[in-house]
């Protein structure tokens, strides 16, 4: 059951929320309690731009169950215009689309649903970033 | 008939926001596996949208919202309501908005339920937004219009059944982008489309959807409409209808007055099928795109069931700095990548393993 987990990271999957070291600006995500840089307690919420670039990426084909539908899909590394690197799925683009250093940006999509009668649980995946006009 | 709707504060559209998927299906493509060489000259559109495997109403609904809230330039916690519009909200119980509105930003200081009237439930929460600012118990509201409509395999309404929609966020006059003059809403028991509970598709009523349904309700809620605020055809820059096929509004346009450079602009089911709750406000945010100041724009839209809710707003000045700070809803039209009908019968959950 996923419920607990999932409830206690809505802020991060859905607006990538970490945290800001109030003693030395260091950014977080995941959020921390002591700040990695120089282990001061004092980490206040921040939410990520959502900017970045792709540093690396890779298609997945072999899977957990809970994605097995989705297969085959593309995680990347990004690296967040703040200077963090998380790992996320790409959506939106094929994987002959993808160069490294791309710029990308977060939206929120499905992870997965829980069978036919359980939750549906939603988060950050990045894009190429929507600019038209 | 009753007097037009007018809320006690002058209220208007102070941000909004579109959203496409990009992916298209062809009629032909959907023809194709269906009726094999029986296709011809008859497809109500020549392409549909299509959702990713991983989007629904929900992943849609922030992507408008996001996109009305850069329009917009305010604090999403000043939002307090969030009313979503659609007929495919990804759960029965459980509401589509407060996960919008946990994304964002704008709980938990808000109100949200969900809507549903078929195609006009995007406007009916755009009624409640109106109503609710106009009334003074907030400063701003978001109403959301969205849907991944399912059709039938094979049926008529798989050529058009598609996924959009559109948020706006309405706020005070002096505020807005498009300042509303007036509304009003028609309603009758009308069933000429239905979907029963537990049932995946709907069921349609064949020819009744049009003349008792599509074209009563808009015409009485349109005429009455601009009867009511003494106004004429010639009066609107742009009118934005209920798109379920590309032939419906512009008979609907010509039968009331209208002219093809009036529903041009706003017209886009030809190109991405019926959005449903999406439709009408979809288009109405092409005419915002191509808006200048002044312009006064006429929707409608219909919801099966039957109704239809009418609105026109006045643009101002505050829409020329508003437009760019989002994609336009035509780049969203026109950024297109198609699939074949395996895979869409794959992402819609056709087929499953």
């Amino acid at each position: 059951m996923d419920i607990p987990r999932y409830w206690r990271l809505k802020d991060q999957r859905y607006r990538l929320q970490g945290t800001v070291c109030e003693d030395c600006g260091h950014y977080s995500f995941p959020p921390r309690l002591v700040c990695p840089n120089c282990k001061s307690k004092r980490q206040k919420p921040f939410a990520f731009s959502g900017k970045g670039t792709v540093f690396s990426f890779t298609t997945i084909y072999q899977t957990i169950e809970r994605y097995q539908d989705q297969v085959p899909y593309l995680v990347a590394l990004i690296d967040l215009e703040e200077g963090v690197r998380i790992t996320a799925q790409l959506t939106d683009v094929d994987s002959d689309e993808v160069e490294i250093g791309m710029p990308v940006e977060m939206v929120v999509r499905k992870f997965y649903a829980d069978g036919d009668n359980g939750p549906i649980f939603y988060g950050y995946k990045f894009r190429p970033i929507a600019t038209g006009s | 008939m009753n007097d037009i709707l007018r809320p006690i504060k002058s209220v208007g559209i102070v941000g909004y926001g579109a959203y496409v998927p990009r992916y298209r299906i062809k009629a032909s493509e959907i023809s194709r596996v269906w009726r094999g060489e029986q296709d011809g000259n008859h497809l109500p559109i020549k392409q549909k949208s299509v959702p990713g495997p991983d989007e629904d109403t929900i992943t849609m609904s922030i992507e408008a919202g996001k996109n009305a809230l850069k329009r917009a330039a305010i604090n999403p916690k000043k939002i307090r309501a969030l009313w979503i519009g659609s007929e495919s909200h990804p759960y029965a119980v459980k509401p589509s908005g407060t996960v919008v509105a946990q994304a964002l930003d704008i709980f938990p200081a808000n109100t949200s339920g969900d809507m549903e009237f078929a195609c006009k439930a995007g406007t009916e929460a755009m009624q409640a937004a109106l109503g609710y600012v106009g009334s003074g118990m907030a400063q701003y509201a978001m109403a959301v219009g969205m849907d991944t409509a399912q059709g039938r395999p094979g049926d008529a309404l798989e050529y058009t059944a598609a996924a959009g929609g559109a948020a706006f966020i309405i706020g005070p006059a002096s505020e807005a982008l498009a300042e509303l003059e007036g509304a009003f809403s028609y309603v009758t028991d009308t069933p000429d489309f239905f979907r029963r509970n537990y049932e995946k598709y709907p069921q349609h009523g064949n020819r009744f959807t049009g003349d008792p349904a599509y074209f009563h309700h808009i015409r009485a809620a349109v005429q009455t409409l601009m009867e009511g605020l003494n106004l004429k055809p010639s009066n609107f820059k742009y009118i934005s209808f209920h798109q379920p096929n590309s032939k419906f509004p512009r008979k609907m346009a010509e039968e009331l007055g209208f002219t093809k450079e009036q529903y041009t602009t706003g017209l886009l089911s030809p190109l991405i099928g019926n959005v449903y709750a999406g439709s009408s406000i979809l288009g109405f945010t092409a005419t915002l795109d191509a808006a200048q100041p002044g312009d006064r724009i006429l929707l409608a839209s219909f919801g099966s069931g039957a109704g239809s809710d009418a609105f026109s707003f006045v643009v101002t000045e505050r829409l020329l700095q508003a437009k760019a700070k989002a994609p336009s809803t035509r780049w969203y039209i026109q950024r297109e990548t198609v699939v074949d009908y395996t895979t869409y019968a794959r992402w819609r959950g056709k087929i499953r393993k």
